[in-house]
This record gives structure tokens, sequence and C-alpha cells, in this order.
């Protein structure tokens, strides 16, 4: 079983470090990057799928800056088998609908039987990439999994899809792309075998003129969409820190939150 | 003139590279979770942490320093360094265990034949099998040359007759790297052979366990052998290369004593910083006195700047730097002294609870001594380097 995973790297939300543009565009090439939660989910789903196949491959596919590697060595040393680099400076500042489009065609030089992506990311959390990916392609889609069983001898796949109120199971030919949550379960940690391992898997890099891609209708000479502002939150005011024993503790919490009329 | 210093071969300024960095962070995760709330106890039993070494063996920590090849993950220096500065960052004890590993199996690197290696390798490299280095005697101790025990050749075998006294691991150990004499009247350097002793042999008992003030976890032996029959298939080398086989261990294996001392240092620093936040006196914390903030400074500045010159050391070593003997006993002669002032320190910001084992900085103290005076005294280190700038002599 071959499964390519959609891996976006995206800034680290423990380091604090996200650099905004002066055109107030998130500074990629200079925030420290971590690969986006969901996609995490979807890989561990991806290895666990082939280690129970007992033969096959988990590729990763990313369009990020030049180093992006960085990052994608994380998803490698989980267990990933190889990586894809769709990188090129006229990609910088593309909309969803230039990244749907470069990441679709970079799917069709793959050969796989599932794509996976993580339902959204956790800096862009439009949600509209994998989808358009699908349609690009012409792949069924099969949106926020629970869970991913694939048949490879009936050649279809099987998935539950979180719904408001329950779960609807739904079955698609393979090759098909599917979307997922943390519902599908927690990504393992990189065991030192991985990470050692991971500093020989190959990451390929590839380029707009590859994939026969016009730079023009790309990056932000193509964006659709445009930013207008942007603005780094409000810093939080100071934490207070309860330290007293329970019962006065609990007396102290409950008048600070009457006093803020809280409750 | 010529220049002071050999030039350097590995790039300068470095940063340790993403994969570095993810080992270094899985190590430091398992140490904070698993590590850390044992070392207490391991430090007051005095007794080898079995728990801890099936741990590292079954996380492939022990793995690192072999190759591929044998089951191992081909781990270069920088990489074994940073699994043993975290593991100590938590227990010094625990640290030492995959150090040993190393240590003791250097020589098997260095001058064993392929055969040996895949014969060695595989278990060292599961954690099945632990390994000692055995070469100081009780009368030959920074005069490792000085050594007694002899090694007579007897048709297919060697008969070794001797005794050695602190070694690392030495009574849990599969496999001892013993050095012993077989050339008695040859010129001091020429003197000794390595030999694998597998355990348990007959001849061989180990005749002592130390009480020791630190590392109380790791036991420290004394080993006897009589009549102890190796075979030849089991030296390691030609005869005669014992003295140069383990010199060239020493350059390799004590960066690994200088992470164990960098990692006791950033405990300590850890545990004093905490304190500092914390501990409230004349209404403010006391960390915002001056005294303390001052203190807190010069550990973390001091410990940085062992830390940065034992990675630059692992760095050149690697590269086959031809002065690999004067980093090797530099990083552990400033990462040494070090641990010893920044725990020693520690114990200070934290006063009267430093010195009860409420806290674990007292520990730490006492653990700190040891990488003053393992793998060479801080004395010999300085000899090592003083002959590197002179010129070889003595």
């Amino acid at each position: 079983m071959r499964i390519v995973v959609l891996t976006k790297p995206v800034p680290d939300p423990a380091s604090g470090g996200e650099r905004l543009g002066p055109d107030g565009r998130l500074d990629r090439a200079n925030s420290p990057a971590v690969v986006n939660g969901n996609d995490e989910y979807v890989l561990e789903k991806a290895l666990k799928l082939v280690e129970a196949a007992g033969e096959g491959e988990v590729v990763l596919l990313t369009m990020a800056p030049a180093n992006a590697p960085e990052t994608m060595r994380k998803a490698l040393a989980m267990g990933a088998t190889s990586g894809v680099l769709v990188t090129d400076p006229a990609i910088e500042g593309s909309d969803t609908v230039a990244t749907t489009r470069i990441l679709a065609a970079a799917l069709k030089t793959l050969e796989f039987d599932l794509v996976f992506a993580g339902v959204d990311t956790s800096d862009g959390t439009s949600g509209l990439v994998a989808p358009g990916v699908a349609v690009l392609t012409g792949l069924p889609y099969l949106s926020y999994a629970a869970t991913i069983e694939p048949d490879t001898n009936a050649r279809t796949v099987r998935v539950r899809r979180i719904t408001a109120d329950g779960y609807d199971v739904l079955e698609a030919p393979l090759p098909a792309l599917i979307s997922g949550t943390q519902a599908l379960g927690e990504p393992r940690y990189p065991s030192l075998k991985g990470i050692m391992a991971a500093r020989s898997k190959e990451i390929t890099t590839i380029g707009l003129s590859d994939l026969g891609i016009d730079p023009a209708t790309v990056g932000l000479a193509g964006a659709t969409t445009k930013v207008v502002g942007s603005q780094p939150p409000e810093p939080r005011a100071a934490t207070r820190v309860v330290r007293e024993a329970p019962d006065e503790a609990a007396r102290q919490v409950v008048a600070l939150l009457a006093e803020r009329r809280i409750i | 003139m010529p220049p002071v210093t050999t030039a350097s071969r590995a790039p300068g300024p470095f940063r340790l590279t993403d994969e570095h960095e993810m080992l270094r962070d899985a190590v430091r995760v398992l140490a904070d979770e698993r590590v850390a709330p044992r070392a207490a106890e391991i430090d007051k039993t005095g007794e080898f942490p079995e728990d801890m070494r099936r741990l590292l063996a079954d996380h492939d920590i022990l793995a690192l320093p072999f190759p591929t090849e044998h089951g191992g993950l081909g781990g270069e220096l920088l990489s074994i360094c940073l699994a043993v500065e975290q593991l100590s960052r938590a227990c010094a004890t625990t640290g030492l265990i995959l150090a040993v590993q190393e240590l003791g199996s250097l020589p098997i690197t260095i001058a064993g034949t392929a055969e040996q290696q895949a014969r060695w390798f595989p278990k060292l490299a599961s954690g099945e099998h632990l390994i000692a280095f055995a070469l100081t005697e009780a009368e030959a101790g920074s005069d490792a040359a000085a050594a007694r025990t002899t090694a007579r050749r007897d048709g297919d075998d060697y008969v070794i007759d001797g005794s050695k006294r602190f070694i690392s691991q030495g009574s849990v150990a599969d496999l001892v790297v013993a050095f012993a004499v077989t050339k008695p009247e040859a010129p001091r350097h020429e003197r000794l052979s390595a030999f694998v002793v597998e355990v348990p042999t007959d001849g061989f008992a180990v005749s002592r366990v130390e009480h020791k003030m630190g590392i109380r976890g790791s036991p420290t032996a004394e080993l006897a052998f009589t009549n102890m029959r190796v075979s030849t298939a089991n030296r390691l080398g030609e005869e005669g290369s014992g003295w140069d086989i383990a010199m060239r261990t020493l350059d390799r294996s004590r960066p690994g004593i200088a992470a164990q001392a960098v990692g006791l240092a950033q405990g300590a620093l850890e545990v004093a910083t905490a304190y500092a936040r914390e501990r409230k006196q004349f209404g403010q914390r006391i960390g915002d006195f001056q005294q303390i903030g001052a203190m807190l400074a010069d550990m973390d500045a001091q410990t940085e700047a062992a830390r940065q010159l034992l990675y630059k050391a692992c760095v050149e070593i690697d590269a086959g730097a031809p002065d690999a003997s004067r980093w090797s006993a530099m990083c552990k002669l400033v990462a040494g002294d070090t641990a010893m002032r920044v725990t020693t320190d520690a114990v200070q910001v934290l006063g009267g609870y430093g010195y009860i084992d409420e806290f674990p900085v007292e520990r730490m103290m006492r653990d700190a001594k040891i990488t003053q005076l393992y793998e060479g005294t801080q004395q010999i280190q300085r000899l090592v380097i003083a002959r590197s700038l002179l010129g070889k002599g003595g």
C-alpha cells in the first residue's frame, strides 16, 4: 500500500517566534516551524496502516519554503519513507487556490493508493486545500475520518465520517483522498532509531517548472485573495496562580470569579 | 612562529542540526518522564539500576555507538554525547551506563577485526550485554603504563593474572576489555595488550565493589584474574598495541564524561533556578537578590561554555582532527570543573535545603566530583593539553 500524506510546516505554537513580514503576511522562512497537528494525526494513521499491511510506503508531499526539510525530518523520523518538497521562490504568497493547483499537479506525478491530509492547518485554517486537491485530481474525497479501513483486494476504502450527531459510514474506490483530525489517535514520538534513520531518507525537491506551472499564475502575482492587514494579538495579562490549600484556594478562585462577575 | 593550535578542520561556529535537536529532545523527554523519578532511589540504595539499563536498551539508546550493520544506530560522537548529557541531567548514574558502553566498546571499534566486531557488537547494541573497560590498577592510576597484570601466551590462549581496580560497571558487565602486560621487557608503551574477557569465565572474580561518594548506583569494582585463560582470538590488535588502543580510546571517550558533567551542571542549574523563582525571603523571591541572580547567571554562562566546547570537541574528533587528544582533554577539564562549581553553587542557592536529600542538588554535587577524577584526573587532562602545546614529550 502506498499512501501520500500532505504535510505542511506551520509556525510552532510553542515557540512564540512567528514573524510577520512588512506586508502583514507570515514570514514562513524565518518562523520556527513544526508539522501541522492534523497532518501528524493522519500521518500516524498512514504509518499504522502500512505497518499492519506489512508492506508499502508513506510519502510526504509538502509545499513550502526551501528550509522545509528541517520540519519534514520529524515526519520522516516518525517513520515516513521519503518526502517530496515543492519549493520555488515564485510560490511565496500563494493563496489556497494556487496551493491547491500546485499540490494537485505534484500529486499527479506520484503513485498512490490513498492520499491523506489534515482536515485543516493551524495557520490558515481554511480547510479548502484538501477538498480542492480532490476536485482537481478527480479523487473521491472523504472528510473528517475517525476510522480508515482500506480493502486492497476489493480496491475500496471505508471511513467513519464524524458528523454533528454521530458518524456516517462512507465507502469509496481506491485511490481516494481522506482528511482527518485527532480522532484518528495520538501521533507517536519519533524513536531514536527513527531519528537516526531519518538522516538518510530522501527528500526530493521539485520546482514549478517540473510541474509545468506558469509562475505568474501562482504566488502573490496569481493570488485571488489579498492580505489587507494583520497584527499580533495583545499580550495576555499576567497569570495569577493560587497556591493555597484546596479549601482556601477554592474560596479565592470563587471570589475572583465573582469579582469579575463571571459567576 | 607556527600557530599554537592546529588548524580547525570542522566548520567553525555551528548549530545543532534539526536531527540532533530531535534526538536530544527525544532523550530529554525519556529522562524527564522515566529516569528523573528514579534518581534519588538509585542513589540511596546504591544498587545498579537494571530497570534503567532496560529502558536505555528498549529505546535503542545503548545502540547509539554501534554501526548499523551490527544492529546499532551508527551515532557519531555528538549524538552519543547529547544522549549522555540529557540522561545525566536527570541521573548521572544512568547517563554513565551509556558512557561506559561507549568507553568499553571503543577498543573493539578501534582495533577489533570485522569478525570480532560481528561477534560482540550485536548484543552490545541491543543492550543485552554490557561492557567494561579495565585499565586502572591499584598501583597504576594516572601512570597506567605501569600496569602489573600479566598475560602469558600458552598455546592458543593467554593466561592472565593480576587485578584491576576502579572498574566502572565491572561487576555487571558481560564483557571486560582488560589490559595486561605481554612484553615485560619492552619499552613502557609497548608492554601492554588488550583482551576481551567474556564473563563469567574461570579465574575471573569480582573481589570488591567500592562504597562511593557519588554515582552510587554505578558499581565500581575490583576485578581479580587468577590463571584466567583467554583465547588469542580475543586479543584486540597486535601484541604490544594495548597502550596505543587505550590512549586512542580515551581520546574518544572523554567527551562522554564531559557530557555527563554538562548534564549534571544543567540539572543543578535548573533546580537552583526554579528554587530561586519560588523561594521568598525578606518579602521577595530570592532570585531577585543580586547575589543570587549573579550566581545563577554565572552558572548558566559557565554551563553553556562547557557545553559548546564539548560539542565542538565532538565535531573535531569525528572530523579526524590531528589534535583529538587536546580537544578531548580540554572538554573534560572544562566540563568537569564546571560541573563541580555549578553543583556546589546550586547547593548554596538552596541553602539548608540544598544540603538535605529533599532536593537533588546535594546528590548532583556528590556525583559531579567523579567527573574531575575518572578517565584521567583533571591534572592528567592538563598534562595532555600542555604536551599538545609544547610538543610531544614523556
